[in-house]
């Protein structure tokens, strides 16, 4: 299936188109606008296709397999493919105000294409070096758009970011390099196919937690989130909802993969170690957010405790749980990035988000505070938003697990989560402008290219609370696909065509 | 001759790591350089040293014939040096606007960004 490339291909194209178009930003933002609605298409098509056949493998350039590289589409990797595009739609029209043009000419959109081509590689790809090649683009455009502004906060935000995903860059290579010296393939199925076989597969856990650090790092799970909150809140606020919805989950997804297929199967010892990381996670995450006290830092650090919810229901191993994880992932993403782009019009209106600076949104934004609102409680998991259905289907795995302390700490997370969206509503919503920070600003954010994007994202967001059975479902066949490795190494090296 | 390497990249690493533990800007990039050379020289040698003949068919036959060495490991080192280039230049650079920008060059100044966890 040669269709498999397009979500390669499309934004590398649209990349150097808009290198060689530098001198129009118009011309730029169509061409990146028609590529992602290209995108949008064809990943919707190939979730279509996955839940009808299962798997679609490409053996680029006609090599067999296990020689060459394969590219692999299941369901999951379909879904994150269709809500990246969803995602990186809005927020590349949000960007069009947001961004000062100064910057945006500053090749901000070839950079958002290519990080587009990495996030895309990851998901699609069905082979260890070529995933960590598609890190590479996507770390390297991230680093550009993070120092993009020059100004002294972004420079140092990216420091701290480039250093430590360096890092743990130089820890996945290490693990390729040692993971093929035990096994001699770099296939995925290949690997998991030769795992499975090995009476001794409890020596590969050295090499597993290698990975686990590495995919740590940038999934941002406990104690290797500190890049996180040092760096998100520096940048555009474009930017930082493009990060905080695509980046970490991309280390989610790299963590699902590799986790369910090579690791997860073959030895109980990682359920125990993700089960602990993703409890440390959610509570250190959600404690450190809720002793800040600025819209961006709290959103910031709040990724990091979501990442816990995530990694929890991949430790359950069972079909509801990773099913519930896919569905958070989802959910996330939209509603992560959408508190996002609100704090974006809140910081244009007010030229700050630190809540004792700020006030009185509600009486100037009513409208703005509603959408706020629902995406805040969706985060908290009130019913019926999306974060609710998300919750409990993982919430209700611990259950069926027994691992009722998991169930206790994740509701506790909740109630927390509520407290710190509670506080942003309240101070920046509902408490008066306090006067010795009042800004003189007639401009009310409410820019049309900034507002629709938010808008479309909460609608998107409430339906996925309200009508959202398909998705589940969907999310459930995927489950049940990612842990039935068999027919994952059946697809690759049995499909050879 | 495995051991011998082996060694030679555990020293690397924590060469590299102290290097990265250091307050300077400049050792930063030294670090991540001999880290990612370390990097390099593991999968090298985790992939087996043995002394044979390059992968390539001799000519007039259709297949490798006797002891011929894995081109598979050195290409992930080719392509891993290739990409240690590029971010060891991004890096540079990004080091230089900040030195020119912020004005200093010991890490322990750059706490402006930092959130107090």
């Amino acid at each position: 299936m040669n269709i498999l490339i397009a979500p390669i291909i499309i934004p590398l194209t649209a990349a150097l188109l808009c290198v060689l178009f530098k001198n129009s930003l118009t011309k730029q933002r169509v061409i990146s606008g028609l590529s992602l609605i290209a995108h949008i298409c064809i990943s919707f098509y190939l979730l279509t296709a996955t839940k009808e056949n299962g798997f679609i493998t490409l053996n680029s350039g006609g090599w067999e397999s296990t020689i060459g590289i394969v590219l692999v589409v299941d369901i999951f990797s379909s879904l994150m493919l269709f809500i990246t595009g969803f995602v990186s739609l809005c927020v590349l029209v949000y960007s069009f105000k947001e961004i000062e043009q100064k910057i945006q000419s500053r090749y901000y959109y070839p950079l958002f294409n290519f990080l587009l081509v990495g996030v895309n590689g990851s998901f699609i790809t069905g082979d260890l070096f070529n995933l960590y090649v598609w890190f590479e683009i996507m770390l390297l455009a991230s680093f550009i758009l993070l120092a993009m502004g020059r100004q002294a906060d972004q420079l140092e935000g990216a420091i701290k970011y480039v250093l430590l995903n360096l890092f743990s860059s130089f820890l996945f290579l290490i693990g390729v390099g040692i993971l093929y010296a035990k096994v001699g393939s770099l296939n995925l199925a290949d690997i998991a196919l030769k795992v499975s076989q090995d009476p001794n597969g409890d020596l590969l856990n050295t090499t597993g937690v290698i990975f686990l650090v590495s995919f740590g790092f940038k999934a941002a799970i406990f104690p290797f989130f500190f890049w996180l909150p040092a760096s998100y809140h520096t940048p555009p606020t474009a930017i930082s909802a493009l990060f905080a919805g695509l980046l970490t989950k991309v280390g989610v997804y790299a963590l699902v993969r590799v986790f369910t297929l090579l690791f997860l199967t073959n030895s109980d010892i990682f359920k125990t170690i993700l089960l602990v990381l993703a409890l440390l996670t959610m509570v250190i995450g959600v404690l450190c957010a809720a002793s800040q006290f600025e819209i961006r830092k709290i959103l910031s650090v709040h990724i990091v405790s979501q990442i816990g919810y995530m990694i929890l229901g991949l430790a359950m191993f069972t079909p509801l749980a990773i099913a519930g994880a896919i569905f958070y992932v989802i959910h996330n993403i939209l509603v992560k990035t959408n508190l996002f782009l609100i704090s974006g019009i809140i910081l244009k209106h007010k030229k700050s988000t630190d809540l004792a600076k700020i006030g009185g949104l509600y009486k100037t934004h009513p409208f703005l505070s509603i959408l706020f609102c629902l995406s805040a409680f969706s985060l908290a998991g009130i019913p019926p938003l999306s974060g609710f259905w998300a919750k409990l289907s993982i919430l209700k795995a611990t259950v069926e697990s027994h691992w009722y302390f998991s169930l206790a700490v994740g509701l506790e997370v909740g109630v927390i989560t509520l407290f710190s969206m509670t506080k942003i509503w309240s101070e920046a919503f509902w408490k008066d402008q306090p006067e010795e920070f009042e800004v003189e600003n007639t401009e009310k954010g409410y820019s049309p290219y900034m507002i629709i994007p938010v808008i479309v994202m909460s609608i998107s967001a409430i339906s996925l609370g309200l009508f959202g059975d398909p998705v589940f479902k969907t999310c459930m066949q995927a489950a049940e696909q990612l842990l039935d490795s068999g027919e994952y190494i059946n697809a690759v090296l049995g499909g050879m065509k | 001759m495995e051991s011998l390497l082996a060694i030679l990249s555990g020293f690397l690493v924590a060469a590299g790591i102290f290097c990265l533990l250091q307050r300077s800007l400049a050792r930063l990039v030294i670090g991540i350089i001999i880290l990612g050379q370390a990097a390099n020289l593991i999968i090298f040698t985790a992939a087996g040293l043995k002394t044979s003949n390059p992968a390539i068919i001799p000519e007039g036959s259709t297949s490798l014939t006797g002891l011929y060495a894995d081109p598979l490991p050195q290409a992930i080192v080719l392509t891993a040096i290739v990409i240690g280039f590029g971010f060891t230049a991004f890096l540079l650079a990004l080091l230089h606007r900040t030195y020119k920008t912020l004005n200093t060059e010991d890490i322990e100044e750059l706490k402006n960004t930092d959130t107090e966890l």
